[in-house]
């Protein structure tokens, strides 16, 4: 059998006394793009923190490819790229003297760190950027500059935590596409994402990640299909939520929707929309109890 | 492609990588670069030409105040580590460091070697502009070897200690504030006044505070004056305060960069 790229198994973090991942089984098969999906403070951070060495957990474990990372670090730093949430390249070197002091880190050559960065930078498109200081870097160029860094030596494992946060749509765009040429390099991709259209456009596999338990996981599809198709929602004037009712998708479905919000006798704004992050939580956890109606929420029509 | 062969580093690659990024960085901060030589600059000229003539009218007060200026710059230049180390630790870069195959303690050997360089250009500078404005040391080549090799030990103690800082503040604002005091306690010393001019109580405090017995040596070295036991004592603080920080560093540095 062919080793995991990333292996987790009853893994467990607590911080003081806030249990951040709860029991956290999964695999990851080499090659592929693997989204963890999850809201904020869902430990999404935690775990990539433990699989890149920063952290170490309180029971379980975790291994990258094949080495565990309580044991072998040095094996598994060998093996990872990680991009980090809040972009730590150097703000006061430029573009090219950070990837070429990275290189002389991993243990290239003068000439190989140069090489590789002139390379790199062609590839995320930084060649006019490269002897301007990272400090002046927009959201977007130091998203794929970080990146760049971490693809230095060529990392059978790269981790994102959350690489599009707070990027506007072409930016997210630009790198959505470099992920997936990762893929297509043959790397594996693990990435953290507070978006399902992210998760459902890049990945392979998806895990939903929520207080520290992996609630869901499987193809993008069969968790879609868990969510429903779109959602009815009746929202009063000032733009408060009364009912919300997801659907199958199917124009029957949506006919049932409306039906019930006729008969519900509720009065407001009708939309239709594509079912969010939060549509999968309700469908997935109990998370939709004590929102407005809760006896209107999480029912759906068919 | 570039093939990526990739050696195993030998020793002290990653300290000469990390040296030269922290040298970059002092090169390219315009502004700690200004305060790195307006501040000796302004203390010199301060003291010779404004207070000078009041505390001692013979006109040889710059004599005695120079090696004072020296350890005033020295040190606050030194403490500025501390916010070089804390903004590695604040944006991240340190984790980065951390989930490579490298010793990422060796940043802090980094800054540690371009704040000894930065700030024995400094030292240079005050003694240069000092000698410019009348300072006429009479002590011999040795004297002044000793007492360079004083200085630049004070500066290593300075750092290391101001590394840990750095390490164990917040942020790199928290950590900035910490210089103060290397700014204000050379003038509870023999630096600019001589410690019986002081009020009684204050006596014990001047003399028996670091750095009135390093500033004396430099003072006996560079003048060639009568030493006593001081060089003694200046050696001891010097080392004690290297040997604290630089186990306060290691424990800061496991604490807040050390596997979780």
């Amino acid at each position: 059998m062919q080793t995991p790229a990333i292996a987790v198994s009853g893994l467990r973090k607590t911080f003081g006394t806030h249990p951040v991942l709860n029991d956290v089984t999964f695999e990851v098969a080499p090659g592929e793009i693997f989204a963890l999906l999850g809201p904020n403070g869902a430990g999404k951070t935690t775990l990539i923190n433990i699989l890149s060495t920063l952290v170490a957990p309180d029971a379980g474990t975790a291994t990258v490819n094949g080495f565990d990372v309580g044991r072998d670090p040095l094996a598994v730093r060998r093996s990872i790229g990680l991009t980090g949430q809040s972009a730590a390249v150097d703000e006061v070197l430029t573009g090219s003297e950070n990837l070429r002091m990275m290189g002389r880190l991993f243990g290239l050559s003068r000439s190989a760190s140069a090489a590789r960065a002139d390379e790199l930078l062609e590839r995320f498109d930084l060649v006019q950027a490269a002897r301007k200081r990272a400090k002046t870097y927009s959201g977007g160029m130091r998203r794929r500059l970080d990146l760049a860094i971490s693809l230095i030596v060529a990392p059978s494992v790269l981790f994102l935590d959350e690489p599009t946060t707070g990027l506007d749509p072409r930016s997210r765009q630009e790198l959505w596409n470099v992920i997936r040429s990762l893929k297509e390099d043959g790397r594996t991709v693990f990435l953290t994402t507070q978006y399902l259209e992210e998760a459902d456009q890049l990945a392979d596999t998806v895990a939903v990640l929520n207080e520290g338990h992996v609630v869901a996981s499987g193809t993008p599809a069969a968790l879609k299909a868990t969510v429903g198709g779109d959602v009815v929602e009746v929202r009063d004037r000032a733009g408060n939520l009364l009912l919300q009712l997801p659907t199958d998708g199917s124009i029957h479905g949506l006919r049932a929707a409306i039906a019930e919000v006729d008969a519900s006798g509720v009065d407001g704004d009708v939309t239709v929309r594509e079912p969010s992050l939060d549509d999968v939580f309700l469908a997935l956890t109990d998370a939709g109890a004590g929102h407005a109606a809760p006896e209107l929420i999480g029912r759906t029509a068919r | 492609m570039t093939t990526l062969t990739t050696q195993p580093l030998p020793f002290g690659a990653e300290e000469a990588t990390f040296i030269r990024r922290s040298l970059l960085h002092s090169l390219r901060d315009g502004e700690s670069m200004v305060m790195a030589i307006m501040l000796p600059v302004i203390t010199m000229l301060m003291f010779t030409f404004v207070f000078g003539g009041a505390i001692d009218s013979s006109g040889d007060y710059v004599n005695y105040v120079v090696p004072g200026i020296v350890l005033l710059c020295a040190g606050f230049g030194a403490s500025s580590t501390a916010v070089s180390v804390a903004q590695d630790m604040q944006n991240g870069i340190v984790d980065r460091f951390r989930t490579m195959p490298i010793r990422a303690s060796a940043v802090l050997t980094g800054h540690v070697v371009a704040s000894l360089v930065r700030n024995l250009l400094a030292t240079a500078l005050v003694i240069g502009v000092g000698i410019a404005v009348g300072f006429r040391p009479q002590g011999s080549l040795l004297g002044w070897l000793g007492a360079l090799a004083l200085v630049a030990l004070y500066i290593l103690a300075i750092t290391y200690l101001f590394a840990a800082i750095g390490l164990a503040a917040g942020s790199a604002e928290a950590a900035a504030s910490y210089g103060f005091i290397l700014l204000f306690l050379p003038y509870v010393s023999s630096a600019f006044v001589p410690i019986q001019t002081m009020p009684d109580w204050m006596h014990w405090i001047a003399s028996n505070q670091p750095l009135t017995p390093i500033i004396e040596t430099i003072r006996g070295l560079l003048m060639g004056t009568e030493l006593g036991n001081e060089p003694l004592w200046a050696l001891g603080w010097c080392v004690a305060i290297l040997a604290v920080s630089i186990v306060f560093g290691a424990v800061m540095f496991q604490r807040k960069a050390g596997r979780r």
